[in-house]
């Protein structure tokens, strides 16, 4: 009877989210120049009315006196950006939330760094392709759940299959710091209490005993194979970055300092919803941080209500490496990663530092800004013309995007259906 | 001390037992104990305000016969002189569990709910027990009432403290010498009340606070209905909650607002109940003194949080810890504002905590005498029991407390709490008191003696010269035994006395440490004298401000109106007038005033508009925030629920949706069920109380709902029907035809049973309430229009309103508004097809289409998700604004007062920073019928006095920590975000 069920779940699911899927753009056949337009090279400048050439997939030339090549684009007024970058993201690995069977995010158990996301990355995801109407590209998808979640690969948006879509294979090693607040449940409450977490330094422990034998394991050898300790030997030999997720000051505090006293090299801050109040620490380690998103609640009554609002501009201000992700909302809410950067721009930081935080520094932090991130010669082609301001919900209006100069659809599984029932009324 | 309390005990057993007195007798020969006793030269408390300064109190058989300065004595007296000590009535407390056996939660079970009553012969619902007796399960507990007696309490009122009707209480004296046919005073003393649930019980309903009042509400209607005999069947539980009726009804609600809730109930039933607080009436006691309802209050003052961890005291929240602070003084302005309350030992960990809270109370000023009342008269008079207990007068039982002096002061001890004229002994108050300074003459060496510490067990200390010797002292029954030794514990003194009552001087037999005995002598040098107290003002520390609502953000005063004049604005007027420039509005009481150019008044408030926004005020069609409950998930259909009963005007999110220029809002039930509450709606204010944030004649709207949350599909639920789309579509057409008849029933009529069900579905019929129907798939959408059709009306709204863009058509037929979100997918299978081009789609088929938000976070940025229908589907930007403001008013019938600007309309404006749509703008003013509930400057001010405040109360709490006092572990309040299908 279960078998059934699935098999008819599966074909139901199969049916109905696999049926309308853009196709992938075609490589670059010639050379295409953009003209006239707002250059927002993502490393916090701009240029106006500017031209952009790039061929086989390359930026070849960007600036005012730069010549024409190839297929021209007009694109008077308009903006260039490059595409937008969406770290710690369960983009293709989930489908539909509440339906089990299309949710491939957490795998069981505690850690587990050798899980690999990219092998159920779904590059025919109807959600994958809801992104690119609104400039967001690119992403590095990534398991959840657990202490240590697995690992992660970063992607583009326009693949036949994972393979395809990869750009960086197996990039970082995710891992969740215990909270020194734990819940505590009460029937039919409304209030969601925390209280001190007793365990904290236990969980602690743990998770260091497991980096501690993963360096032992390391340094021996001939040994059996264990998978796990495997798997996190990038971390020491910085083929791995480390993305650590913490939000309180104590809990982000005792990561970094347990990650440099393990001698990781790379190590990111996830979350950091407290990290204003360290950004002197986090400064003198180096440590870049993968802010929450702007359109979250304060998560104490007393906060700020803007605090989500400021806070990556308060890191900026500090001077520490920052960009956007929102790793904790639903799939879907990912293409709302350029507001997120115009909610910071209300709070008083330039607009180019807040396209910064969507893709150069994005891609210093994930460690692909040799090639993507900027709009500068020699980088891929990967970016797309709005006719306004990409941060402001009015104008983010895209009219072309590239990945790696590939032209790509902006269409939609949402815009087919708009035009389907636009057609049904227009009709009557 | 033991020997003592038996030869009490045998003294006074025998006039114990005189109600026995034609019961046959077979150890003995019978005999009564008619003699008097009196005590002489006390102070006595006939009542906490008839004093009499030095007199007689004189009982027989367990009564007062006579209390006055002077009193005859009969020849057969005992005499007990009580010079120099004070008598008090015994305490009473009527919220104890004292001897009943109380429910224990059932183990294991309720994997799938049960939705049906499992008894017979009883009312529908498991959790209405009027028919309880707490004397049933009655059993006196010898230890409980010990501890009890310890505490000072004469009498208790204890009973089943498990489900909404509890049954009776148990009236009972602390006679530990008497048996259960004299120390019961009352079985059945008061009928017990509450919104919790019977945890021996698992029938669904009501799963909610709201659910919980409606049932009560509907138990009360049917009582009556029963009374007058028009059921055909027996129901034992109506039956005996009419019996009880003539009791005294006590309801435990525990916290202020369900003092509220409570109390609006017993309004409508004629009821005035007794309610038990929960130690925060302070926050709202104009509201709570017009309830005029004696409170019962529980006195367990939080501890200080341990705040030695900084990171662990930063999480604590404002509201937390000014709770602490404020709290003690609970009882204090309650009794200023002219709240009568008893007290209870109620939710203590033991009552020998009592006392230490009770000073506390006092310390923070509560009166004396207002103390005494509410442990003596005032429950009594609760239980309409005031010719018995409560005071010393004349004909009331012999309960008393017999103490050193004033009851109210941490030194005072209690010697005795004599009940039904029987001594309880705490303390021998014949003890001498031997504290003092000695010189000590033991085997020709003089020593200086030190006692200090308690009367009871004293500590000594013993110095040759400078050097301090080791000693131990033992004393009681005043007998005094004391060693010491010299040379490092080679040579002993043992010395033994019993002390006389006119001597202080200690003298007795000593033990040399060579074995001879001799005598020592201590003479007595100076008395004892306790470490003076600091003055009281040192002691207690301050209050800090009461806010509105208490707690972070709150305002130390509820916003008022104001007049203003805005200059020079851009007026997005969500009128056919458009967007206006260079324009200015005047407010003035509460309404928008004037709309012009170069607007002047003199003597106002003028506000400098020049290069921002003015606008209506966001309308929020679907919110969940400001609630204690979301849904009533105990049936599929819950109409009689209302969420105007479970608001809560302390959500900080009240606050933050005022930040995002958000003034009303519709609060609205859940998704659990297909026909789900009533809904509330509100204006934001701020501080205001809930009947204040409520509409003034609002337009009645329910909550229906569709699709998978009321098939229950995504939870592990498969009891309950509709589990397909077709079983919706029935409950509907049932609760509609049911409606119907019982409808025309009522017309026509003929007696009926009220069922506020069946009203609320009339009242749709009726076309008197209106439907905000959650609904996602086209299918479904168009079921609930044909539904609607067939009974003749139409449905108002559809919210979700997913796949609203494929039957358009048919809604605008329908003639239904729609509230939806902007670009909402992918997290359910029904909402596979949602895109955000619905909106558009929608509106230019002529539907009135409101954004709303479902959600706290959302909806602090409607005007950005308004932008979002520019983005997709073209909406020019006027339209936008309009689905954030006028459309919604349209959709909730509020477009009379709110939703534009436009002369007339109430001033509910928010000024910009910048376009209204842009995500660059932030809400600098926003403003309530003329008064301003956020202001962008004063929000700074706030962040900057609670910081101050936080630091000043944790300074306050360390100061605790390192005094040793008691603390408690930190906690972070959180409130639940909640949703449609929050549960």
């Amino acid at each position: 009877m279960k078998k059934i069920t699935l098999i008819l779940l599966t074909a139901l699911l199969s049916y109905s989210f696999g049926w309308a899927q853009q196709i992938p753009a075609v490589k670059q056949s010639e050379a295409i120049s953009i003209t006239g337009i707002t250059a927002h090279i993502g490393d916090g400048t701009k240029l106006e009315n500017c031209n952009i050439v790039f061929e086989d997939g390359i930026i070849t030339a960007i600036g005012t006196d730069v010549k024409t090549k190839g297929k021209i684009i007009n694109a008077l007024g308009k903006h260039v950006y490059p595409g937008f970058i969406a770290p710690v993201k369960e983009l293709g690995l989930i489908e539909v939330n509440a339906v089990r069977a299309s949710n491939d995010s957490d795998e069981i158990g505690e850690m587990i760094p050798h899980v690999r996301s990219i092998i159920a990355y779904n590059a025919e995801s109807k959600i994958v392709e809801s992104m690119r109407p609104n400039g967001v590209l690119l992403g590095q998808i990534t398991p959840k759940g657990g202490r240590i979640s697995g690992t992660s690969s970063i992607v583009q948006f326009d693949a036949w299959n994972w393979e395809d879509a990869t750009i960086k294979l197996d990039d970082g090693i995710h891992v969740n710091w215990p909270s020194s607040f734990k819940r505590v449940r009460r029937r039919m409450a409304d209030s969601r209490s925390l209280i001190p977490n007793k365990d904290y330094q236990k969980q602690v422990t743990q998770l260091c005993n497991f980096i501690q034998n993963s360096i032992a394991y390391g340094t021996g050898k001939g040994q059996e194979l264990n998978p796990a300790f495997a798997a996190m030997q990038g971390l020491f030999n910085a083929t791995k970055k480390l993305y650590v997720y913490a939000d309180g000051e104590k809990e982000i505090i005792d990561a970094v300092t347990a990650a440099k006293k393990a001698n990781i090299k790379d190590i990111i801050l996830v979350g950091g919803y407290q990290a204003h109040k360290v950004t002197k620490f986090l400064k003198e380690h180096n440590i870049p941080v993968l802010v929450k998103y702007t359109h979250s609640l304060p998560n104490l009554e007393d906060d700020d209500y803007d605090l989500p609002y400021k806070l990556p501009k308060l890191l900026m201000d500090a001077g520490l490496l920052v960009a956007l992700q929102n790793g904790e909302a639903s799939n879907f809410q990912t293409r709302n990663l350029p507001f997120y950067a115009g909610q910071v721009v209300g709070q008083g930081i330039d607009k180019e530092k807040a396209v910064q935080m969507l893709t150069g520094n994005t891609a210093k932090i994930l460690g692909i800004d040799d090639t993507y991130g900027t709009l500068a010669i020699g980088k891929s082609a990967t970016l797309f013309i709005s006719e306004g301001d990409a941060l402001d919900m009015r104008t983010n209006k895209l009219t072309k995007a590239f990945i790696d100069g590939r032209a790509i659809s902006l269409e939609t599984h949402q815009t087919e259906l708009w035009k389907r029932y636009s057609k049904k009324y227009e009709g009557m | 001390m033991k020997i003592r309390l038996l030869v009490l005990h045998i003294l006074w057993c025998s006039s114990a037992l005189f109600a026995q007195d034609y019961f046959p007798e077979n150890d003995g020969v019978k005999s009564k104990n008619n003699n008097y006793t009196a005590f002489t030269n006390a102070k006595i408390y006939v009542t906490p305000t008839q004093i009499i300064d030095k007199g007689t109190l004189l009982i027989q058989n367990g009564k007062v016969k006579q209390v006055a300065e002077v009193v005859n004595l009969p020849k057969n007296t005992i005499i007990i002189d009580l010079n120099g000590k004070s008598i008090y009535p015994s305490f009473i407390d009527i919220y104890s569990k004292f001897g009943v056996e109380q429910a224990k939660r059932k183990l294991g079970g309720g994997r799938t709910a049960q939705y049906e009553s499992s008894r017979e012969g009883f009312y529908w619902n498991d959790h209405i027990m009027p028919e309880n007796r707490a004397i049933d399960t009655f059993k006196y507990d010898l230890k409980e009432a010990e501890a009890l007696l310890n505490a000072g309490f004469g009498v208790v009122n204890s009973h089943i403290h498990d489900g909404i009707v509890r049954g009776t209480g148990v009236l009972v004296a602390l006679n530990n010498a008497g048996s259960d046919a004299n120390r019961v005073l009352d079985d059945a003393s008061a009928q017990y009340l509450s919104f919790s649930k019977s945890v021996l019980k698992s029938q669904a309903y009501p799963t909610s606070l709201m659910g919980a009042m409606a049932l009560l509400r509907q138990m009360y209607s049917d009582a009556k209905w029963y009374a007058a005999g028009n059921s055909d069947t027996k129901d034992r539980s109506l039956e005996a909650l009419n019996k009880n009726k003539k009791l005294t009804q006590i309801f435990e609600a525990k916290n202020k607002g369900n003092v509220l809730r409570a109390d609006k109930i017993g309004d409508a039933n004629d009821i005035q109940y007794a309610i038990l607080g929960g130690g925060d009436e302070y926050e709202r006691v104009a509201e709570i003194k017009a309830t005029n309802a004696k409170l019962i209050l529980p006195i367990n003052f939080p501890e200080a949080y341990d705040v030695t961890n900084t990171f662990e005291a930063n999480k604590i929240v404002l509201k937390d810890l000014r709770h602490w602070n404020q709290a003690p003084a609970n009882p204090k302005i309650l009794a200023e504002n002219g709240v009568t309350f008893c007290l209870t030992t109620y939710d203590l960990k033991s009552p020998a905590k009592f006392k230490e809270k009770l000073i506390k109370a006092i310390d923070y000023g509560l009166s004396k005498t207002t103390a005494l009342q509410a442990l003596t008269t005032v429950p009594a008079t609760i239980l309409n029991k005031t010719a018995s207990i409560g005071t010393l007068k004349i004909g009331r039982q012999a309960n008393f407390l017999i103490s050193s002096g004033d009851i109210f002061e941490k030194e005072t001890s209690i010697y005795e709490n004599w009940v039904q004229g029987v001594p309880h002994v705490i303390l021998d108050k014949n003890l001498k008191d031997i504290r003092g300074e000695y010189n000590l003459l033991a085997g020709g060496m003089t020593y200086q003696m030190k006692i200090s510490g308690k009367i009871k067990m004293p500590k000594v200390e013993i110095k040759q010269d400078t050097h301090k010797l080791k000693s131990k002292l033992n004393y009681a029954n005043n007998w005094f035994n004391l060693s010491f030794s010299t040379d490092n514990g080679e040579r002993y003194y043992i010395m033994t006395a019993l002390l006389t009552k006119n001597d202080e001087n200690i003298k007795g037999k000593l033990l040399l440490p060579n074995g001879n005995e001799t005598q020592f002598t201590a003479v007595k040098t100076s008395s004892f004298i306790s470490t003076p107290l600091k003055d009281k003002e040192k002691r207690v520390p301050k209050l800090v401000d009461i806010t509105f609502p208490n707690v972070g953000f709150g305002y130390t005063s509820q916003p008022k109106p104001e007049t203003m004049l805005f200059k020079n604005a851009t007026v997005w007027t969500s009128e056919d007038a458009g967007i206006l420039k260079n324009t200015d509005v005047l407010v003035k009481n509460g309404k928008i005033d004037k709309i012009g150019q170069n607007l002047n008044s003199t003597n106002i408030k003028v506000i400098d508009a020049t290069g921002k926004h003015l606008t209506a005020g966001i309308v929020d069609e679907h919110t969940h925030i400001a609630a204690l409950a979301i849904n009533e998930a105990g049936h599929n259909s819950t109409a009689e629920v209302k969420m105007e009963d479970v608001i809560d005007n302390e959500d900080i999110n009240i606050y933050r949706q005022l930040a995002g220029g958000v003034t009303s809002a519709q609060l609205l039930h859940g998704s659990a069920n297909p026909i789900g509450g009533q809904s509330a709606i509100l204006k934001l204010k701020w501080g205001a109380s809930p009947e204040n944030m409520i509409y003034d004649n609002a337009p009645k709207f329910i909550k229906f709902a569709l699709g998978e949350n009321v098939k229950q599909s995504n939870w592990q639920s498969f009891s309950r029907f509709p589990q397909t789309r077709m079983g919706v579509e029935q409950v509907f057409m049932n609760y509609f035809q049911r409606g119907k008849e019982y409808d025309s029933k009522k017309k026509s009529g003929q007696p009926y049973r009220y069922d506020e069900e069946l009203e609320v579905i009339a009242e749709i019929l009726n076309g008197k309430r209106f439907i905000s129907c959650h609904s996602y798939v086209q299918s479904e959408i168009n079921m609930m229009m044909k539904v609607a059709e067939k009974f003749n009306f139409r449905v108002n709204t559809f919210t979700h309103i997913l796949e609203g863009y494929k039957v358009a058509d048919k809604m605008k037929e329908h003639g239904v508004g729609a509230g939806t979100f902007s670009d909402w997918w992918a997290y359910k299978y029904e909402v596979n097809d949602a895109i955000p081009y619905n909106a558009a789609i929608m509106q230019k088929q002529g539907i009135t289409v409101a954004i709303n938000s479902d959600d706290a976070e959302m909806a602090r940025r409607l005007n950005q998700e308004a932008a979002k229908t520019v983005k997709y589907g073209g909406m020019t930007e006027l339209e936008a604004w309009k689905m954030v403001t006028i459309n919604p008013a349209k959709l909730l019938h509020i477009d009379n007062r709110v939703g534009s600007i436009k002369e007339g309309k109430d001033a509910d404006l928010v000024l910009w920073s910048n376009h209204p749509l842009s995500v660059y703008a932030k809400a600098e003013k926003t403003i309530i019928e003329g008064a301003t509930y956020f202001d962008i400057t004063k929000d700074k001010q706030q962040r900057e006095v609670i910081k101050k405040e936080r630091a000043k109360l944790i300074r306050m709490m360390m100061k605790e920590k390192v005094e040793g006092k008691e603390t408690q572990t930190p906690k972070m309040a959180k409130k639940r975000q909640m949703t449609c299908d929050s549960l």
